[in-house]
C-alpha cells in the first residue's frame, strides 16, 4: 500500500497511522479547502460588485451564514495550528520524539479557541435577534 | 520550496497577529464579529474592511506601512497555498506528461493572483 498510488479513501482510514496520519489528511483537507473558499470569494465578490450577477450575490450571502463562518474559522484555526506544530517541530528536530504530545498540546489549544469563536458568534446571532 | 513553506506559514501567523492588534488598537474593539476579524486579519485593505464599521480606515489604514503588509502577507499565501497546491496535485497525477502541464498552470494561476492582488492594493 506504501507504494501503490491507487489506495481508496476507506482503505487509507484502515491504514493504522493514528493521530498524525489524521493531522495529516486533515491539514490537506483544509489546506485545499482555504485555497477554494478565498479563490471564490475573491471571484464572487468581483463579480457581485463590478457585473451586479446573481450567483455571485447568492455566494456571498452563503458566505455570511453562521454556518459557514464557523466553517470557515475551523478550516483556518486547524491549518495555522497544525502548520505551527509542523513548522516548530521541523525547525527543531531536537523535539521530534514529543511530536505526540505536541499533537495532543495542538488539539489542546484548537478546542478553546475554536470553542470561544462559535460561542461569540453564535451568542451575536442570538442578541441581534437573527 | 520545503523551508519556504515553513517559513511563510509561521510568517503568516505573526502578521496576522500584528493585523488583528492594530485593528483592535485602531478601535474594532467594540463591531468586531467573526467575518470583520477575518478581513482585517488577513487583508488590510481600506476596500477590503469597508463594511466593518470602523471609524479611521481613511486616517488609520491607507499608507505605505500598510500597502507592504499586505504585499507581504498576499505573496506568503498564494506562494504558500499554490506550492501546497502544485504538492497536492503531483502526490494524485504520478510521473506522466501531465506533470508539467498541471505544474504551469498553478503557476500561471500564482502570477495571475498576484498581478491582481498588487493591481488591487495598489488602487486604492
Amino acid at each position: 500500500m506504501a507504494t501503490s498510488r491507487r489506495v481508496g479513501f476507506f482503505q487509507g482510514l484502515k491504514y493504522k497511522g493514528g493521530g498524525p496520519m489524521i493531522a495529516w489528511m486533515l491539514h490537506r483537507i483544509t489546506g485545499v479547502g482555504i485555497l477554494v473558499i478565498v479563490g471564490l470569494h475573491v471571484i464572487s465578490s468581483f463579480a457581485m460588485q463590478q457585473m451586479g450577477s446573481e450567483w455571485a450575490t447568492s455566494l456571498n450571502i452563503i458566505y455570511e451564514s453562521d454556518l459557514f463562518q464557523i466553517l470557515v474559522a475551523s478550516f483556518v484555526i486547524f491549518h495555522a495550528l497544525n502548520g505551527t506544530r509542523i513548522a516548530l517541530l521541523d525547525l527543531w528536530p531536537r523535539f521530534q520524539v514529543y511530536q505526540r504530545e505536541a499533537l495532543w498540546l495542538q488539539w489542546f489549544i484548537l478546542v478553546p479557541i475554536l470553542g470561544l469563536t462559535v460561542y461569540f458568534l453564535i451568542q451575536r446571532t442570538l442578541a441581534a435577534g437573527g | 520550496m520545503w523551508i519556504f513553506t515553513r517559513i511563510s506559514g509561521l510568517g503568516m501567523v505573526l502578521l496576522a497577529i500584528v493585523g488583528v492588534t492594530s485593528a483592535l488598537i485602531m478601535g474594532a474593539r467594540t463591531q468586531m464579529d467573526l467575518p470583520t476579524l477575518l478581513r482585517w486579519t488577513f487583508f488590510p485593505n481600506p476596500n477590503h474592511v469597508v463594511n466593518s464599521n470602523i471609524p479611521d480606515i481613511e486616517l488609520g489604514w491607507q499608507n505605505a506601512f500598510w500597502q507592504t503588509m499586505q504585499m507581504l502577507i498576499f505573496f506568503f499565501a498564494a506562494t504558500h497555498a499554490f506550492n501546497g497546491l502544485r504538492i497536492v496535485v503531483e502526490d494524485f497525477t504520478g510521473y506522466s506528461l501531465l506533470r508539467p502541464i498541471l505544474r504551469g498552470l498553478v503557476f500561471l494561476l500564482w502570477l495571475f493572483a498576484l498581478i491582481v492582488a498588487v493591481y488591487v492594493i495598489l488602487a486604492n
